[in-house]
């Protein structure tokens, strides 16, 4: 081809004139050209400068307005603006080679990766990554079923995953042999697990002792630090939370949550590993009789598992107070039901009440205060059931229903009964 | 309800060591009794008085001047009207008279100065009197306070050890059930072979009042005991407690009108699901499949 540009003034003018009938299909036309596909909104002049088209670019807006993303994701076209943010910019991470092994044992409560988690895989990225020359990988150690898809998001390089029945429940020795295999395996230069009562706590300390290690417990801070052994240093709390303990980082820490920022710009492998001896049985001296059914209304409201909220759009409060029995939830209320005086002060959800942490948090007849969803913040599943359906709580909400709460509670409840009884039946 | 001969056969006393250490007033620094060791000895106190001819020995490692005698003496006086308090009055007779049961009458003390490693010593004391149980409190108020001594422990003499204790429900025939505190208000029960150790924190009954009478009589049997200086401690860096940097929110945003977003959007649900026109029905089956999905029917 010649250097040339080669010319169409007919055509070019149809283009300015947007009010000459062909207009739209010359556009097409030289959108053709250009990009392929839809009205071209920019392209190259007679002169060799850029032309563009205003209108053939933007998107129509929530309110029948068009706008115009100039951010520089949206490259002409009608493209949505859903379509641009979910464009992953996260970098992709394959360690091959490691030159040496940082494990972690995430607590996984109900199957998830929680904050606390995230934010251990965050120290443990950073230490295998102090030297880019030779990166470590880190590999975690996870006991039981989980939901998370995405563990390679949260920094892990490799995954041991033991999914079996012996390791459910309270079970520190069975758990303790699996971390002793894969000490003898991998010899990892650091264990981090999370200081937290959820398990962290305790099978770290077990760990410790069994690898014969004097461990850091609480850690809050980790820096780089040439003259101690192991290249870091940790400050740890002491003393009930009263003393800040300086000290060079041994082989296993405990770490507090918020110890370091969780993994946000690479995506890792999560390669699944398994062990290759097998792990020796041992007869354990603890038998675990299950979990026992504790009065959820016992249970206090800032630590509750499951609760059951209720607010204005809730009539027969009978109803209610039966359905929490049933499905064994802890009983909540917005401002207006303690108000009026349906539900006690101390059940009230909410920044001027109690700020919640449930794992299950369901809402019945509340439209969601600001005040409210602030108390709900750190609540994980969010259920609505409402009237209204533009109101905030379903904004919110990770399921909403629509319709009438005393209906649809009358409904949960007949069926959490029928599946209960055929259950007794069936044992 | 068992059977009431069966329950009489099976109540054997059992010997109970409560590991005592000197706690720390958490806004004045005082020396006081620990918070989280009270309660073991309160749960001790529980169990001898569920098995009357307990024998619960006060174990405390460390050195003995002013402070720490009022501390432990703290301790002392806690055993005064376990009797009445459960309602049996022949048992604080008994204990009174022979000299068990509700023994709070001394405490051995391990003596080693200030800066001392307590492990050692306190093995091989148990190792020589063997107990059937061990409660200790999870961790200590003062110096390192890792939590790590019940393992250590648990470790060298090769017992099983249960933390964070709720209650004790019955011992029998050398096992003994235990309720296990879960975050989130929830119970686990255990059955435990003995001799086990029990750490105990903050989910267990709270400790009852000392009685400054009965603490004042007490008296202390100093066991003298090979010391080692911690060396490892000795080198660390200690400080009072800098208080923590709040997170500050983060927002890696390419451009201003992502950083706008970030700032003024209100916190939503991603992927909401939303059911319009349904039956009540239909409704509580999609509530019905989350709450079997998040595992919190039960």
């Amino acid at each position: 081809m010649s250097e040339i540009i080669r010319r169409d003034p007919r055509r070019e003018w149809i283009a300015r004139n947007r009010l000459h009938p062909d207009h739209a299909s010359v556009l097409a036309a030289l959108g053709v050209n250009s990009e392929g596909g839809g009205a071209a909104s920019e392209w190259l002049g007679p002169n060799g400068v850029v032309r563009k088209n205003p209108r053939a670019i933007g998107f129509i807006g929530p309110n029948g307005v068009k706008r115009i993303d100039r951010s520089g994701l949206q490259q002409g076209g009608q493209a949505t603006a859903t379509t641009t943010a979910a464009r992953d910019s996260r970098r992709r991470v394959t360690i091959d080679q490691p030159a040496f092994m940082v494990a972690v044992v995430p607590d996984l409560t109900g199957g998830r990766l929680s904050s606390h988690d995230k934010d251990l895989l965050g120290l443990a990225r950073r230490v295998a990554d102090a030297d880019a020359e030779q990166p470590g990988a880190v590999v975690a150690i996870l006991f039981g079923e989980h939901k998370e898809e995405a563990l390679g998001e949260a920094g892990i390089d490799r995954v041991v995953h033991l999914d079996d029945e012996l390791y459910a429940g309270f079970a520190p020795e069975a758990r303790l042999a699996v971390l002793s295999a894969v000490e003898r395996e991998m010899t990892p230069r650091f264990w981090l697990l999370p200081d937290s009562p959820l398990g962290g706590a305790d099978l770290g300390r077990r760990l410790a002792l069994r690898l014969g290690e004097r461990a850091a417990t609480g850690v809050w801070q980790v820096e780089a630090d040439n003259e101690a052994s192991l290249g870091w240093r940790c400050t740890a709390r002491g003393a009930a939370g009263s003393l800040d303990i300086q000290r060079p980082l041994p082989r296993v820490a405990l770490t507090l949550a918020e110890c370091a920022e969780p993994v946000d710009e690479t995506r890792h492998a999560a390669e699944p590993v398994s062990l290759a001896a097998p792990i020796p049985t041992t007869l354990s001296r603890i038998e675990d009789l299950g979990q026992v059914a504790v009065d959820p209304a016992g249970v206090a409201l800032a630590e509750a598992e499951f609760i059951l909220s209720g607010g204005n759009g809730v009539k027969q409060w009978d109803a209610f107070h039966h359905a929490a029995k049933v499905l064994g939830a802890t009983e909540g209320a917005s401002r207006v039901a303690v108000d009026d005086g349906f539900m006690a002060r101390d059940r009230q959800v909410g920044a001027t009440g109690t700020w919640v942490t449930a794992r299950v948090y369901m809402a019945v007849g509340i439209s969601g205060a600001i005040q409210h969803l602030q108390g709900i913040q750190r609540c994980d599943k969010v259920v609505a059931i409402n009237l209204d359906p533009g109101c905030d709580m379903i904004k919110r909400a990770d399921l909403a229903v629509i319709g009438d709460s005393t209906q649809i509670l009358a409904a949960l409840v007949a069926m959490v009964e029928q599946q209960r009884g055929g259950q007794r039946d069936a044992a | 309800m068992r059977p009431e001969q069966q329950q009489t056969q099976q109540k054997t006393a059992i010997n109970v060591a409560v590991l005592v250490s000197i706690g720390r007033h958490p806004t004045t620094g005082r020396a006081r009794r620990a918070e989280q060791d009270a309660r073991g000895l309160e749960l001790a106190l529980a169990v001898a008085a569920e098995l009357p001819g307990s024998q619960i020995d006060l174990l405390h490692a460390g050195s003995k001047d002013v402070d720490s005698e009022a501390a432990l003496r703290g301790y002392l006086g806690m055993a005064t009207g376990v009797g009445m308090a459960t309602g049996v009055g022949m048992a604080t007779d008994v204990g009174m008279s022979t000299g068990v049961g509700m023994g709070l009458e001394s405490m051995t003390l391990l003596e080693q100065p200030e800066g001392s490693d307590a492990i050692l010593p306190l093995v091989e004391h148990l190792a020589a009197t063997s107990p059937q149980l061990v409660i200790t409190g999870a961790r200590a108020e003062r110096g390192e306070g890792s939590g790590l001594l019940p393992y250590a422990l648990a470790e060298h003499l090769g017992w099983p050890l249960v933390n964070s204790l709720a209650s004790i429900e019955t011992v029998e025939n050398g096992v003994v059930t235990l309720l296990q505190a879960l975050p989130r208000g929830q119970r686990r029960r255990l059955k435990v072979r003995l001799p086990a150790i029990i750490s105990v924190d903050e989910a267990a009954p709270a400790a009852r009042q000392s009685a400054f009478g009965p603490a004042r009589r007490a008296t202390f049997l100093a066991v003298p005991t090979s010391s080692e200086a911690d060396g490892e401690l000795a080198q660390w860096h200690l400080g009072s407690a800098r208080k923590r940097p709040k997170r500050l929110k983060i927002i890696k945003a390419a451009s201003a009108r992502d950083r706008f977003k970030a700032a003024a959007s209100k916190a939503e649900g991603k992927g909401g699901q939303v059911l319009t026109d349904v039956t009540p029905e239909q409704g509580a089956e999609a509530i019905y499949k989350l709450l079997k999905e998040e595992d919190v029917l039960r």
